[in-house]
């Protein structure tokens, strides 16, 4: 399937870029015509993906974090947040609820929440080389709303 | 930091404002934290209405709070939550662990 708009932002694994992330997302999505609670959504699954980036791909150091938003046809948004970090050696074991090896700083809760607010999620990692997070989520058109 | 604290006989209000992502959490906890240990109120009620975007790093620091109130036999309110945070919170089943209005 051919995407129909497509735009990648690469940013550094700083904490201050969460909020750049889900503000980036959420104007991407701003030509589906969402919903304010579709707009939440999506800025939550973006959030919950950027920081496992932030916290877990890089634990001792700086690196790159690849935001890549796409469009299909249909109102398909998809979403892949994608580092070359350390990797997650486990990922059924990640994506478990409450399973986390970030402290009582984190709540294990970040896959189960994307996994709620998207329509699919889909977890690629290979220790020592990075991981990749791809979420989709289909935006209703709205009745009377432009075509 | 972007928390209020007020207190009325043994219970502490806390009203936290703004996102609450990874980047605010360890600071909103640290002062959650020290509210706590100073007052040792009987009920905390942490007040959501200033909050305009929550993930999971928001959850981290109400199951700190409540981890913290055990020890000293407090407990813990949520109250006056944002649809989004609702949803967030929904979705990780805290209304299980938590008191949530």
């Amino acid at each position: 399937m051919k995407a129909i708009d497509q735009v990648t932002v690469t940013f550094t694994s700083r904490s201050a870029n969460e909020g750049f992330a889900r503000a980036c997302a959420a104007c991407f999505a701003a030509q589906l015509d969402p919903t304010l609670d579709e707009v939440a959504d999506i800025k939550t699954a973006v959030s919950e993906a950027v920081t496992n980036a932030v916290v877990h791909a890089y634990p001792d150091c700086l690196g790159q974090i690849a935001m890549r938003l796409r469009l299909f046809d249909g109102g398909v948004l998809e979403i892949q947040v994608k580092d070359s970090g350390v990797g997650i050696p486990d990922v059924e074991q990640a994506r478990t609820p409450l399973f986390t090896t970030g402290g009582e700083e984190r709540s294990g809760m970040g896959f189960t929440i994307m996994e709620s607010f998207m329509d699919g999620l889909k977890v690629r990692s290979q220790p020592g080389k990075g991981t990749a997070v791809t979420m989709r989520k289909r935006i209703a058109r709205r009745a009377g709303a432009p075509k | 930091m972007p928390i209020t604290v007020t207190s009325r006989d043994s219970a502490l209000t806390i009203a936290l404002s703004g996102e609450i992502d990874h980047q605010v959490a360890r600071e909103m906890m640290d002062s959650i934290t020290d509210a706590i240990a100073t007052r040792l109120p009987a009920q905390l009620v942490l007040d959501l209405s200033g909050v305009t975007f929550m993930d999971s790093s928001g959850i981290a620091v109400l199951l700190r709070a409540r981890r913290q109130l055990a020890h000293s036999g407090g407990a813990l309110r949520v109250v006056n939550i944002p649809a989004q945070a609702r949803r967030v919170l929904d979705a990780a089943g805290i209304g299980r662990l938590i008191s949530l209005d």
